[in-house]
């Protein structure tokens, strides 16, 4: 398809899920991660300091532990010169019986140029925007999105294929329980790229064909993989189930870890993505997380670039 | 008291066949007569031109809240919220704390509602502290006044135990009121389970969760002989068993409420608990199968559910907010609008499901117009526009997501025992 034409913001406020962002959109956001990546494909570059957005200040509201996700929100707002606000919500007011509603109206009344919000319920940051005027960033609520995630993988697919479009990305594991896999599907689907999703079948349900025509659900993990260009693997989320939809993590792991022989039936220059952390010898094996295939520690750098471009996006234009 | 003479009116009275101009007169609290034409100079006089006159509207369905719960209604905001909805009387859900499971607080209810402006038939527990372990005291209940058993929020899932129950009920002539949903089926859900309960990431409740229970029931109202009532049937499934089990002459009713046959899953979109409810809105399929049991008799009756939660308890996400939603204000709009002016039912037949069959589900006096007896009247106007506004609603909670929606159709007045219970 052709190159949408550039954006010069979002159209959006708040960043709560990758659904609401037009193809423009994301395009903007890639195009603007670019220019603080410090690693290409093919070259590495310093690591940007960067005073564009000093004296403004980030709040991080985790509401459920997670220490990969935050890290890489500071990282990006000391980048660009922005103080960060660490709140670990799981441990405190919330736990005192204070209401949602009450700890993030204490929150906005500190002021701060943008919320950072990660919830174990889906829709908690589509609830909190509708009750402050800060920019909120949405680092993965529940089963629904987890958007900052879906933006660096497509990055990562694009330093590696070039495109988004025209290539066929497997999506393999806990469907159903995955934040990343629904963004993810929202995204590559804007840009008409074929998708397979595979994986224990309670955990795929055919349902997830609906979310866009280019997704297809296939009975086995092999007949996903046959020809992919990108293979995403996601992680079993052990602690969200609150059923046993699986017999054990060995049981899953014979039949679903991505292991060298599964991975043959990619093409052969198929890069292999996992959000992390990934649990080694489960959901993919450790010659295939350590292999040259494996793009893995090129999706945290990106992390940062793409999440210092939603804070220049949504902060800097505030002004 | 002086006499009063509702004259000019359009009287609905599917119980009679009539559907006419007529004059009535109420005196002593009575229906002292009702013929074409009335004079009575001595009487006060209300215009009902271009107004439609029905026997009283009964809701079976309704939260009351009290005891336990008063800020979020009690029985005198509920019934006053009910009065202003164009309803002359409530059956008020056990599930209070403590729950109605005994005569005691089935007498507290009718106490509290005896200062209130509407008629309550207090609905008793079929179980212990609707526990579904042990049957509650449904007799003693009964002698206090419950017009129906049900542990409405929850099934009776033990079979033999809701076969007991039933018998009861067959011995007390009382309707045993299910709640339709399988507990497993539906663990953890929040939404109906399907396209955008996916997209949300929201845990589904599976059509086949109420279905399931609706089958078991009308088998064991079979097997009993007793009456069954299924309360706020959802899907195209559930109404397919219920059709089957009347033609198989099994003595079972049903209710659906306005908001199942308004919306569908999508209003849940943004994430807007105002539009989380249980059982939850379905699919454009499904309202379309509760509209046509609506107009061809499947269904026996609309009943709102009036389930008031505080603003404290709904303000919050939606996977952490209460299942529930007000609509004693909205019922009538929202029938006129959605049956009634898109021509898939006649006034005869919304009179017959606000009024006629709630009365005789219940088994109490009223849904008819009949000389000699109470003069329980709901008047209303099926043309006029209007916004609704939660916040300035009778009840003491605002939970609808019919809030700020311009309706056509509105109450007008509601008389009960002759008594205006709310005027326009
Ligand atoms: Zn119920």
């Amino acid at each position: 398809m052709p190159p949408p034409k550039t954006l010069a913001r979002l159209s959006q406020r708040h960043l709560l899920g990758v659904e609401p962002l037009s193809a423009e959109d994301i395009e903007l956001v890639l195009a603007t991660a670019q220019k603080y990546q410090t690693r290409t494909a093919t070259e590495t570059r310093p690591v940007p300091r960067l005073e564009l957005l000093r004296g403004k200040t980030l709040t991080l509201a985790f509401f459920e532990p997670s220490t990969r996700t935050r890290v890489s929100f500071e990282m990006a707002a000391q980048r660009l010169g922005m103080n960060t606000v660490n709140l670990a919500l799981e441990a405190s007011s919330v736990q005192k019986g204070e209401s949602l509603l009450d700890t993030v109206k204490t929150l906005a009344a500190m002021r701060p140029n943008a919320l950072v919000i990660r919830h174990a319920a889906s829709g908690v940051p589509h609830f909190l925007a509708r009750h402050t005027d800060v920019p909120i960033l949405n680092a993965g609520d529940g089963q629904h999105e987890h958007p900052t995630q879906a933006l660096l993988d497509a990055l990562t697919i694009r330093d590696h294929k070039g495109t988004l479009g025209g290539l066929k990305v497997a999506i393999l594991g806990d469907l159903l329980h995955s934040r990343v896999a629904r963004s993810n599907i929202h995204l590559l689907a804007k840009f008409g790229t074929r998708i397979a999703l595979a994986g224990p079948p309670p955990l795929v349900p055919k349902a997830f064909e609906r979310l866009a025509p280019s997704v297809a659900v296939c009975a086995r993990i092999e007949e996903a993989l046959a020809e992919a260009d990108v293979v995403m693997m996601l992680r079993v989320q052990l602690e969200r189930q609150r059923e046993p939809l699986f017999a054990s993590p060995a049981e899953y792991a014979r039949h679903y870890c991505l292991t060298p022989s599964r991975l043959a039936h990619a093409k052969p220059d198929a890069i292999v993505m996992h959000p992390g952390p990934f649990l080694r010898g489960i959901d993919i094996a450790g010659e295939v997380a350590d292999s040259p295939r494996s793009v893995i520690p090129h999706q945290v750098e990106n992390g940062v670039a793409v999440r210092m471009a939603l804070l220049e996006l949504l902060v800097g234009g505030a002004g | 008291m002086k006499p009063l003479l509702i004259k000019n009116g359009r009287v609905v009275d599917p119980a009679a066949g009539l559907d006419a101009r007529r004059d009535l007169l109420i005196e002593d609290g009575r229906l002292a007569a009702l013929d074409t034409r009335i004079e009575r100079p001595d009487a006060d006089v209300f215009d009902a031109a271009n107004l439609v006159v029905a026997p009283g509207f009964i809701d079976l369905h309704v939260h009351l809240r009290e005891p336990g719960k008063e800020a979020a209604e009690t029985v005198s905001s509920g019934t006053a919220a009910a009065a202003a909805g164009g309803f002359t009387a409530v059956a008020a859900m056990p599930n209070t704390q403590p729950v109605n499971d005994s005569a005691l607080v089935t007498r507290f209810i009718l106490a509290q509602a005896a200062r209130g402006p509407v008629r309550v038939y207090p609905v008793g527990a079929v179980t212990k502290g609707t526990a579904g372990e042990e049957l509650a005291e449904i007799e003693s209940m009964r002698e206090a006044g419950i017009r129906a058993v049900s542990d409405d929020g929850r099934p009776v899932w033990n079979s033999r135990l809701l076969r007991r129950a039933l018998e009861y009920c067959l011995a007390l002539d009382l309707p045993l009121v299910d709640h339709c949903e399988d507990p497993h089926l539906a663990a953890g859900g929040v939404m109906h389970e399907g396209e955008w309960s996916l997209r949300l990431g929201l845990r589904g409740i599976p059509a086949l969760a109420e279905e399931l229970p609706v089958l078991r029931d009308t088998l064991l109202a079979k097997l009993t002989g007793a009456r069954l009532h299924l309360a706020h049937l959802s899907t195209r499934g559930a109404l397919e068993f219920v059709r089957r089990a009347k033609q198989d002459g099994v003595r079972v009713t049903c209710e659906v409420t306005p908001h199942h046959f308004t919306l569908t899953d999508e209003a849940c979109r943004d994430f807007d608990a105002r539009a989380k409810m249980n059982p939850p809105l379905r699919t454009a399929d499904d309202v379309a199968a509760l509209v046509e049991g609506l107009a061809d008799g499947a269904v026996d009756a609309i009943a709102t559910d009036h389930a008031p939660h505080s603003e404290t308890e709904k303000q919050t996400d939606f996977e952490s907010a209460p299942f529930g939603v007000i609509g004693l204000e909205t019922a009538l709009a929202l029938a006129l609008e959605k049956l009634y002016h898109t021509q898939k039912i006649s006034l005869l037949r919304l009179v017959e499901l606000f009024s006629t069959n709630p009365a005789r589900i219940l088994g109490v006096e009223g849904g008819r117009l009949a000389v000699g007896a109470p003069a329980d009247i709901t008047i209303f106007d099926p043309e006029r526009r209007w916004t609704y506004r939660a916040a300035e609603g009778a009840s003491q909670s605002h939970n609808s997501p019919f809030d700020g929606w311009t309706l056509r159709g509105a109450p007008v007045a509601t008389l009960v025992a002759g008594r205006f219970a709310f005027r326009q």
